[in-house]
């Protein structure tokens, strides 16, 4: 007993088990998210980090602990975001022929959950800090980190709202659609990439091919617009 | 082989728009001027085999990366509390108003059935 509490003394500190415990989670809740035949609630993301909650509280395992692992993981989000002009280059021939519509529904889609999110919190008396930090919520969460430095709010902050706002979006759409009787997977999935980012594009690929492919483009698209546009806006309105 | 090459010219991208950013001061993420690098490269036929395999293993796992965030959503839990309710409300009303928008746009803009030939 004694050699085996010496011996998870030593792994819980090293990277090896921040690493080891993100993946098996992560492979062990995509597994019964296939199993559910992809049911909203079942998403990989919000049982893998429950998981890992769970576990990191049981053995007392710090955060930063945990990250030393884990950051291998997470340094890939800067890539994914470089990757992310593959799907655009690929639709680049129907980018051209209806930018428009893309455009408009991508910069209407992101001014209504950005304003509606500061808006919202504004009225709810929520701090100007918080607020600056959910601004960026619906890009997805590195980018987010990145503008909400730029407006004066907090990175990390941004990116757990960023987490957030990604898995409501992925969790609900699909009632909220069906609801609202948006049967195109092509709209479903751009909606879901524009305001909800990666989580909210992933959950679309998993459904269905066009949902994920929309999910893609508007992902790249609303990535360009909020990192190009927020500041300038943020710069133009005189904050900071 | 090609996945790796393809690994190579994300990287080379990013580092490069995080040059270009930071070395400008232009207040743009790294990453998304690495993308808008990336978009001119791929008219150049090499980078595209390998940038697809990269890409394709990277954007096919996405979830994942969001992972070791998500756990630190933990380390917030005290303001989460503070001001939980009300951080609740305005993330789920803010993401439902968000998508509704963008959706509703989509549809009036696009008449015409979408992509007839696709799956």
């Amino acid at each position: 007993m004694q050699q085996f509490v010496e011996l998870w003394v030593y792994l819980s500190a090293t990277p090896l088990f921040g690493l080891t415990a993100t993946l098996v989670a992560y492979v062990a809740a995509q597994a019964a998210y296939v199993r559910t035949g992809h049911a909203p609630w079942a998403n990989p993301v919000l049982w893998t980090v429950i998981a890992l909650a769970l576990l990191l509280g049981a053995s007392g395992t710090p955060y930063p602990v945990y990250f030393s692992g884990a950051q291998f993981i997470h340094f890939l989000l800067g890539p994914a975001v470089v990757a992310l002009g593959w799907p655009l280059w690929q639709r680049r021939a129907e980018l051209r022929s209806r930018a428009k519509a893309i455009a408009i529904a991508a910069l209407a889609g992101g001014a209504a959950a950005t304003s509606s999110a500061v808006g919202i919190g504004w009225a709810l008396g929520l701090p100007p800090e918080l607020l600056k930090s959910m601004a960026p919520k619906s890009v997805t969460a590195p980018v987010a980190m990145g503008i909400a430095e730029q407006l004066g709010g907090i990175p990390a902050l941004a990116a757990v709202f960023a987490v957030l706002t990604g898995l409501i979006g992925a969790m609900s759409a699909k009632y909220l659609f069906d609801a609202m009787r948006i049967a195109s997977p092509a709209v479903r999935g751009f909606a879901l990439g524009t305001t909800s980012h990666g989580i909210g594009a992933a959950r679309a690929m998993q459904v269905h091919p066009d949902a994920g492919a929309y999910a893609g483009l508007a992902l790249g698209v609303q990535v360009i617009l909020a990192s190009v546009l927020m500041p300038l806006i943020a710069w133009a309105v005189g904050d900071r | 082989m090609d996945a790796l090459r393809g690994v190579a010219w994300l990287l080379a991208c990013q580092s490069l728009g995080e040059i270009i950013a930071r070395g400008t001061g232009i207040p743009w993420p790294g990453p998304v001027v690495g993308l808008l690098i990336l978009l001119i490269l791929l008219n150049f036929r090499p980078v595209r085999a390998p940038v697809a395999a990269a890409a394709d293993v990277l954007l096919a796992h996405l979830s994942l990366l969001f992972v070791p965030v998500g756990v630190g959503v933990m380390t917030h839990l005290g303001l989460m509390s503070a001001y939980g309710l009300r951080l609740a409300l305005v993330l789920a009303l803010s993401t439902w108003i968000g998508l509704a928008v963008t959706a509703l746009v989509l549809r009036a803009l696009w008449r015409e059935p979408l992509a007839a030939g696709e799956p």
